[in-house]
């Protein structure tokens, strides 16, 4: 659909000419650029703990413009860095789950007959673990050092869902006449499935990616909070708050500019997928069924800590 | 129907052992083993890891690890310095009361938001689409801590957290105690169905705007139904039919949605042990955790399922 360059431009300028496209895609991009380029212009780093005594708790001023934490750490470098370490964690995770999953799906509806039986079933127990509570076990089996290895389990624990949508889709593909002449030419398994099946189910992969980051920055900052993500002193997101509101339960700056933070950047995330969708499947806004796009919408979006 | 249901249940069963084995395999898979904390003597890991069988060879402390959760045995938690089946037994209906009053608040409300939503169309729409979108971007724990923070800290209308008032409650009447029950239950249910109902609307508003542009409503219309009968009566019911789905479907969620507002609340249920479980490194408790969480969604989906043959004959004649 995308692969030749007339209609990947296209792709774009439409997504462009959408409103909430645009303008989300703008937020993203912004938000990216924040975390890439905004803890080197920090004043203070996030980490550095200003005076116990008399800095500790601040309201936001000129000096601290989102005021300083519980142990006297400037909060706004700490969101600002927390922009780095939660996209960061997102992207990566959502990159390792759509990877496995788009392949484990290949694979089971490729396969078909027991095979396919036998990864299904086991696809089943995965998706019936309650992700929040898998990620609190596998962390404290773990208990990764590092963002890398919290990145690593929010993945691995991530792509059950892809893996369901890309086998039904290739269910329904290994009907079509292209994929018949394709195999009577005498194609290999693994060429069919990379030129010929992974092509055809990128467009509702990358609805389902695009709404997954945003879930997934709600499982990683929950998990923080909890204390079963990245560990302290970094600063993502959800860390910001772990200890802070029981220590300073009226300190309203912690609450609203690290939870704001969060909420931008989902919304922008969420956003981004639904005008996604509606470039990617016009169809849906007037036909009254929609199969594999909006599916792919519907699953992503029941995912939300599931 | 009968088929169906001894089918159904074979599956489950099926996927509860596949869970069970999941965890076995996380486990072991993991590095160290529960024992394996510097304060230990070499001495006496070793004597624990005999006691508690970490010394056997793997397929056979597989088989007993299955034989034990078949016969409800979970093991030790640390934490709690109890059996694991008897934390998990206090801690079940406490998060059960929480997510099953939420989940039946937030699908009534989000039914009836989606199904008005569809139906009105115009600005309602666009202004409670976008509202609703905000609120499905909002972190569960977040949206928790704003609700305590201003209902229970600086407009102390409720209490700010835990179950029961703490001594007193025991000392009360039954109706207060009934009502002190019932004001520390608000917080964390208004928290969850705030935060979950959105997904739900979302999903019935498009469910409706499918149903609306068919045949049979518009004959109906033509037949001279009034609107709102065309809507509720007609369009509505069969609008219905997919939210059985979405019922399976959401139940992980609103596990993990509880598991955040537990948190948040102090509300002593499945999620707060497994995040006590989580700086202890408390193997049993976490694994006991994971595996009910695990059969109370495939628990949830047998009856979501048996529900959806009940109402839509197409599927029921699928399978018999």
């Amino acid at each position: 659909m995308t692969d030749d360059g007339s209609g990947s431009r296209s792709f774009v300028r439409r997504l462009l000419e959408h409103p909430a496209g645009r303008w989300s895609l703008a937020t993203i991009l912004l938000l990216v650029l924040v975390g890439i380029v905004g803890p080197h212009l920090m004043r203070y780093g996030p980490n550095d703990v200003l005076g116990m005594a008399e800095l500790h708790n601040l309201p936001p001023s000129w000096q601290h413009p989102f005021g300083t934490d519980q142990i006297s750490r400037d909060l706004l470098s700490r969101v600002v860095t927390g922009a780095r370490i939660s996209l960061g964690i997102s992207a990566l995770a959502v990159a390792l789950s759509i990877t496995v999953g788009t392949a484990y799906g290949l694979v089971s509806g490729y396969a078909g007959g027991w095979v396919d039986a036998t990864m299904m079933r086991i696809l089943d127990g995965f998706l019936s673990i309650p992700r929040v509570l898998f990620l609190i076990a596998l962390w404290t089996l773990w208990t990764p050092a590092s963002v890398w290895g919290v990145a690593l389990l929010v993945g691995a624990t991530g792509w059950f869902g892809v893996s369901r949508l890309v086998r039904a889709e290739i269910l329904t593909l290994r009907q079509a006449t292209f994929i018949e002449s394709a195999r009577a030419l005498g194609a290999s398994p693994l060429r069919m499935m990379w030129r010929h099946l992974l092509p055809n189910v990128m467009t509702p992969v990358i609805v389902f990616a695009t709404l997954s980051v945003g879930n997934v920055i709600l499982i990683e900052s929950g998990l923080s909070y909890l204390g079963a993500g990245t560990r302290p002193p970094t600063a993502s997101w959800g860390a910001i708050f772990n200890g802070a509101m029981s220590a300073a339960p009226n300190a309203w700056w912690i609450l609203l500019f690290p939870g704001l933070a969060i909420i931008i950047t989902v919304l922008a995330f969420n956003v981004l997928g639904d005008a996604l969708r509606d470039v990617l499947d016009p169809r849906h806004l007037h036909a009254s069924h929609t199969p594999q796009i909006a599916q792919a919408a519907t699953s992503a979006s029941l995912d939300k800590n599931g | 129907m009968r088929r169906r249901f001894a089918a159904r249940l074979g599956q489950s069963i099926v996927v509860t052992f596949i869970v069970a084995t999941i965890a076995f395999v996380a486990i072991r898979a993991a590095p160290g083993d529960p024992f394996s904390y510097d304060r230990l003597s070499p001495r006496a890991r070793d004597n624990l890891r005999q006691q508690w069988g970490w010394d056997r060879p793997v397929p056979e402390q597989y088989a007993r690890y299955l034989a034990n959760i078949a016969r409800g045995d979970f093991g030790y938690s640390l934490v709690k310095q109890e059996p694991v089946s008897t934390a998990l037994t206090q801690a079940l209906p406490r998060t059960l009361l929480l997510a099953c009053t939420a989940l039946v608040l937030s699908f009534a409300i989000g039914i009836g938001l989606g199904v008005l939503q569809a139906a009105r169309g115009g600005w309602f729409d666009r202004v409670s689409s976008a509202v609703i979108l905000i609120c499905y971007s909002v972190p569960d724990f977040w949206g928790a801590l704003v609700m305590l923070t201003v209902f229970a800290l600086w407009w102390p209308l409720f209490p700010p957290g835990d179950m029961v008032t703490a001594v007193e409650h025991d000392y009360m009447a039954a109706w207060p105690a009934f009502i002190d029950r019932l004001r520390h239950l608000i917080l964390p249910v208004a928290s969850l169905t705030l935060l979950s109902l959105a997904s739900i609307a979302r999903y019935q508003r498009a469910a409706m705007l499918d149903v609306l542009p068919s045949d049979y409503v518009r004959t109906a219309r033509a037949k001279g139904v009034a609107e709102r009968g065309l809507i509720w009566r007609h369009a509505f019911r069969n609008a219905l039919t997919p939210m059985v789905t979405i019922l399976g479907l959401t139940l992980p969620a609103f596990l993990g949605g509880a598991i955040f507002i537990e948190r948040v609340f102090n509300w002593p249920g499945l999620g707060t042990l497994a995040a006590d479980a989580i700086e202890a490194r408390d193997y049993d408790l976490v694994t006991g955790t994971v595996i009910v969480g695990a059969v109370l969604v495939i628990v949830g989906n047998l009856i979501a399922d048996l529900l959806h043959a009940a109402i839509d004959p197409r599927v029921r004649d699928q399978h018999d």
